[in-house]
């Protein structure tokens, strides 16, 4: 599963274009988006201002939603956008093999 | 949930917002109806044009309705005149302040925050504390001791609601808190849930408020007449009664201290003028299970979900007499609540986290 920290989160097709899908590995939670030019970028699970799952909310365009209080961020720079989300996320690197999207954890 | 028979503290500040922590109520998980996620992303979706069409439907109605009602002013006519004028002014910029704050009534978001500043000044709530406060009713909905949007404590104290009609107790509490920042200072439960990222925001709003409505009592002074004041800034009084009419049935009457929108909200089924005037708050539920489906959204969002929620209520007149029933009990029962049974292809209501007291409950 892991190879120097990559961790093969999804197929690439298992997430649709504009959109997110959650991902639990032992006790961390991810967030991993196909944004709508088709670029796959991954950042910390819950919303920086309270833990709702960035997977349950909204993709538009390089911005994701969160589903509780619309807190904004952009996907890829993980940088706040809108209150009451006011501190960034953490991104992670991100790869593409074989059709299927790894990620790079700490 | 047996809730406590005991009077309780609802300050956010009190004891109760530890003992809400301890419980494992505060920032918890809610249950959610199952939607599934592609038909939720449609839900979501966000548009400008109904927002904008509504907004000029209510920009034009309550500018015709001003016209009328100054040509009536003198007259015993200007009272229903500005009554619907008041109306008109409040009811909306309640349910616009709402929706905007949450981001969601346009997809443009300047035109979500200029209507909600607009909105907001209409119906006296300083704009960047009620939208902290409002994040908070979201995170911790009905929880005491949490929630500062809890519109009732029980027992209920009745001289409130009907002070309420014409805003006579809020609108003081909000008035107090513009003077407040106006000078840079937030009251104790603000600084509860404001950021201090936040404050400095709210305090020029307060100074721009506070520069409006004196700029009104001084054309008032100047006219020698309060008729500008009608206009402006008294609307936001004898207008509310339709604002707490839509408002109390929210959530009065149901659980408290549960984490299911099912058991503390409410659904009304609402003529379409409640509807626009509300901009489909009635769907509550809904609303605060999925609080980014849009206003227009909401009544297929409805749709989606009815079989797992309790049955909505028939007309707003019937949640009102629920509610009071309710309330009139809860004056000698404050443990009273509202229990409403699930069909039978609803979901077990889930009342707190333990699941052996979500399945003891739902026998």
């Amino acid at each position: 599963m892991t190879q120097k920290n990559w961790i093969e989160a999804c197929a690439a097709d298992d997430i649709d274009v504009e959109d997110v899908i959650r991902l639990d590995y032992e006790e961390r939670t991810f967030a991993v988006y196909r944004t709508e030019d088709g670029t796959y970028y991954a950042t910390d699970g819950y919303c920086t201002h309270q833990k709702f799952h960035l997977a349950d909310g909204l993709v538009m365009g390089n911005v994701i939603e969160c589903p509780k209080h619309n807190g904004r961020f952009d996907i890829p720079t993980g940088a706040a956008k809108k209150v009451p989300a006011c501190i960034d996320l953490i991104t992670y690197p991100v790869k593409l093999e074989a059709g299927k999207i790894y990620i790079k954890i700490g | 949930m047996p809730a406590s028979r005991e009077k309780r503290n609802y300050s956010i500040t009190g004891p109760e917002n530890l003992r809400a922590q301890e419980r494992g109520l505060v920032e918890a998980e809610w249950y959610t109806s199952p939607i599934p996620r592609k038909r939720l992303k449609e839900l979501m979706k966000r548009k400008d044009g109904p927002a904008i069409r509504d907004t000029l439907i209510w920009f034009s109605a309550l500018i015709a309705m001003g016209i009328v009602a100054y040509y009536l002013w003198g007259t015993w006519w200007a009272i229903p005149a500005f009554l619907v004028y008041g109306i008109l002014y409040a009811t909306p910029g309640d349910s616009r302040w709402h929706e905007c704050g949450h981001g969601t009534a346009f997809k443009t978001p300047w035109m979500n925050e200029v209507i909600y500043q607009i909105a907001s000044f209409m119906v006296l709530r300083s704009a960047t504390p009620w939208r902290w406060s409002h994040t908070r009713h979201h995170t911790d909905t009905i929880i005491v001791g949490r929630d500062p949007e809890i519109a009732m404590e029980r027992p209920p104290i009745w001289r409130i609601l009907i002070m309420q009609i014409f805003h006579l107790y809020g609108g003081p509490v909000e008035l107090k808190r513009f003077v407040l920042h106006f000078f840079g200072k937030l009251d104790g439960p603000e600084r509860e849930y404001i950021p201090a990222s936040e404050h400095r925001k709210a305090f020029w709003e307060a100074r721009v408020y506070t520069l409006i409505i004196l700029s009104v009592a001084a054309v008032c002074i100047f006219y020698q007449s309060i008729l500008p004041a009608m206009f402006i800034f008294l609307p936001s009084f004898y207008g509310s009664i339709v604002v707490i009419l839509h408002g109390i049935t929210q959530h009065l009457g149901l659980y408290e201290d549960v984490l299911d929108h099912r058991l503390n909200t409410r659904t009304v089924y609402m003529n379409p003028i409640n509807r626009f005037l509300y901009w489909n708050m009635n769907y509550h539920i809904e609303h605060h299970m999925f609080p980014m489906v849009p206003y227009h959204a909401l009544a297929a969002l409805h749709a989606e979900m009815k079989d797992d929620c309790p049955a909505a209520m028939p007309s707003l007149s019937a949640a009102l007499k629920e509610v009071v029933i309710a309330l009139r009990k809860q004056k000698f029962d404050p443990a009273y609540v509202v229990v409403k049974p699930l069909p039978a292809s609803a979901r077990p209501y889930m009342y707190g986290l333990s699941p052996d007291h979500n399945m003891a409950n739902n026998e």
